[in-house]
């Protein structure tokens, strides 16, 4: 920068410089404020529960692993997670394709969308708190089954499994369409175009040229659904049986930590749950990984 | 747009929209027996109460203190759309405009805490607050629901800095603008929609986020949403109209913002947030 920098011989540039050729200037550190505070209340906590769930009040480091691995109590929270959570996403995934394929050919699609949009705006709280009254005894559900003389008797539909189920079909549904949709509209209507030129039937279109674009989209879907059922929490007390078959992983996670105030128990289980789906998630995103990657768009280079 | 006339594509598509129909009117039922009953008198068995009132509202808002809920709801939610609204569009500016080593771990960085679910590393944040001191107080709410809203906000504004030619900024600094001015008269005038945008949405989320606020929360920093979720937990001990009244101001103040936040952007954007940048 200086005058007599730019005089002597071969002239090396100023660290200022050599950062600025990297990308790094005043600019890039408007970046700090973001990442310190992500840093400090994200990643600090996050490293914080490991090395807490590991220095636990009495025994080796492993006893909080040992305590919930050794007592059905805890252990089979797992069991009743998965048995909640994988349905509910793969009906939530599966039903949401054919949906998705519909509704991008419809011209106003905003209605619908707005009205999918509620229930993910609305949270898991209102919607249990609707649904108790929805599928009560004497609610709508019932009464309209029985108009119908499906039934003869109310069946019971809260504070139960179903309760939780129907919660997270309700939430989690518009959620895996919404982005279903994202990723079907993002596919150039060109490249069906062709196919149905080259004289490709419905079913050959799907199975054989959108289904292969869509991979990793729904692989993408897949896991942010099941991650968020895996960690139900309000509408599995609210509308299940918390001490029973909808006894999830959160509340043995939450009622440690903040019941029987063993905060180390409890980052040890908020910590099993993370890597259970952390699990699921990496053998769905290894799955993808056999199908085509490549553009969805349908112009040349 | 390519239509198949066969019988079996006719019924394959009545099955469809048979289903969305199905779907979005068991949903809107949940919607609205929450709203019936809380205006409904006595509602035993029938289709529709017997008669109508709303004196359910007044006693919930006399019940469950809703005018202090309230205050202090909209306190925290919109401390926290200031701060993130700061932090984010600065940090989406630097990461919209700069090409840095170590760019592509600060965007993993950001992104883990929008597809990490809440609860998975809530109890450890939490824990950390109350060791801090700010856990159970406004801050702490605050503090924690900032986790998601930054992340947010960076994810919603880079694409949208990206596509503000840099050039603008560069002829205005040519004609002699000094920063401030160029963040005042330039680039504020062309981020507003998209600053509206996104902080509509997290104002949006705020409201609505459950888990953080109610690990986080004590009595006096409880949210509406965290103030419902104990009224539906002890119902019985209070009229479950009440409640529903409760619940029915809870998705007014919701969808108040929400409608508002859907003159800017679309609905799939609710979601599918982190699209992927268009290619160049």
């Amino acid at each position: 920068m200086s005058a007599v920098a730019a005089g002597s011989a071969p002239p090396s540039p100023s660290l200022r410089k050599r950062l600025a050729a990297r990308g790094i200037d005043g600019t890039t550190l408007l970046v700090l404020p973001g990442v310190i505070l992500t840093l400090v209340l994200f990643v600090y906590p996050c490293i914080y529960g490991v090395v807490d769930s590991l220095s636990p009040a009495k025994g080796p480091w492993y006893a909080n692993y040992r305590i919930f691995f050794t007592d059905p109590f805890q252990y089979k929270t797992i069991a009743a997670t998965l048995w909640l959570s994988v349905p509910v996403t793969l009906i939530n995934v599966v039903v949401a394709i054919p949906i998705a394929f519909r509704v991008r050919l419809m011209r106003r699609q905003r209605l619908l969308t707005t009205i999918l949009v509620l229930p993910i705006t609305l949270g898991t709280v209102l919607v249990a708190d609707g649904l108790l009254n929805f599928l009560g005894p004497r609610g709508w559900f019932n009464k309209t089954l029985m108009f119908f003389d499906l039934i003869e008797h109310p069946i019971r539909l809260t504070n139960n499994y179903w309760g939780v189920f129907a919660s997270l079909i309700i939430t989690g549904f518009p959620f895996a369409f919404l982005l279903t949709l994202s990723y079907v509209s993002g596919i150039d209507p060109a490249i069906e175009q062709a196919a149905a030129t080259l004289g490709a039937k419905a079913r050959q279109r799907f199975f054989k040229v959108f289904l292969p674009l869509l991979v990793p989209g729904l692989a993408i879907t897949f896991c942010l659904s099941f991650v968020q059922a895996f960690s139900v929490f309000p509408s599995a007390i609210l509308l299940g049986a918390p001490s029973g078959p909808t006894r999830v992983i959160a509340i043995a996670a939450y009622q440690a930590a903040f019941e029987q105030y063993n905060h180390s128990l409890g980052a040890a289980i908020a910590i099993i749950m993370g890597l259970a789906q952390l699990l699921v998630v990496v053998i769905v995103l290894g799955l993808r990984s056999l199908f085509y990657r490549g553009p969805a768009g349908g112009t040349k280079g | 747009m390519i239509r198949d006339t066969g019988l079996a594509s006719k019924l394959w598509r009545f099955a469809i929209w048979a289903v969305v129909v199905l779907f979005v009117l068991n949903l809107l039922g949940v919607i609205a027996a929450v709203v019936v009953d809380s205006v409904g008198t006595r509602w035993l068995g029938t289709w529709l109460p017997a008669g109508w009132t709303t004196r359910w509202y007044f006693q919930a808002w006399r019940e469950f203190q809703l005018t202090p809920v309230l205050i202090v709801t909209f306190e925290i939610v919109f401390t926290v759309v200031v701060i993130s609204g700061l932090v984010g569009v600065t940090s989406a500016y630097a990461l919209a405009r700069r090409d840095f080593p170590g760019k592509r771990l600060i965007i993993l960085i950001f992104l883990l805490p929008l597809l990490v679910p809440p609860l998975t590393y809530g109890i450890p944040m939490a824990t950390l607050l109350y060791q801090a001191g700010v856990g159970g107080k406004f801050w702490g709410v605050v503090l924690a629901n900032l986790v998601p809203a930054i992340p947010f906000v960076i994810l919603v504004m880079i694409p949208f800095i990206e596509q503000i030619d840099p050039r603008i900024e560069q002829a205005a600094r040519v004609f002699g603008a000094s920063t401030t001015s160029v963040f005042i008269r330039i680039l504020l005038p062309l981020l507003l929609p998209g600053m509206l945008a996104a902080l509509l949405l997290v104002l949006v989320r705020t409201l609505a986020m459950f888990e953080l606020t109610f690990l986080t929360s004590g009595p006096t920093s409880q949210t509406l949403v965290v103030s419902l979720y104990y009224a539906v937990f002890a119902s019985g001990v209070r009229a479950a109209q009440s409640i529903d009244a409760m619940a029915v101001v809870y998705m007014i103040t919701t969808l108040v913002w929400l409608v508002l936040a859907l003159q800017f952007v679309n609905p799939t954007q609710i979601v599918a947030r982190a699209k992927q940048q268009a290619p160049q």
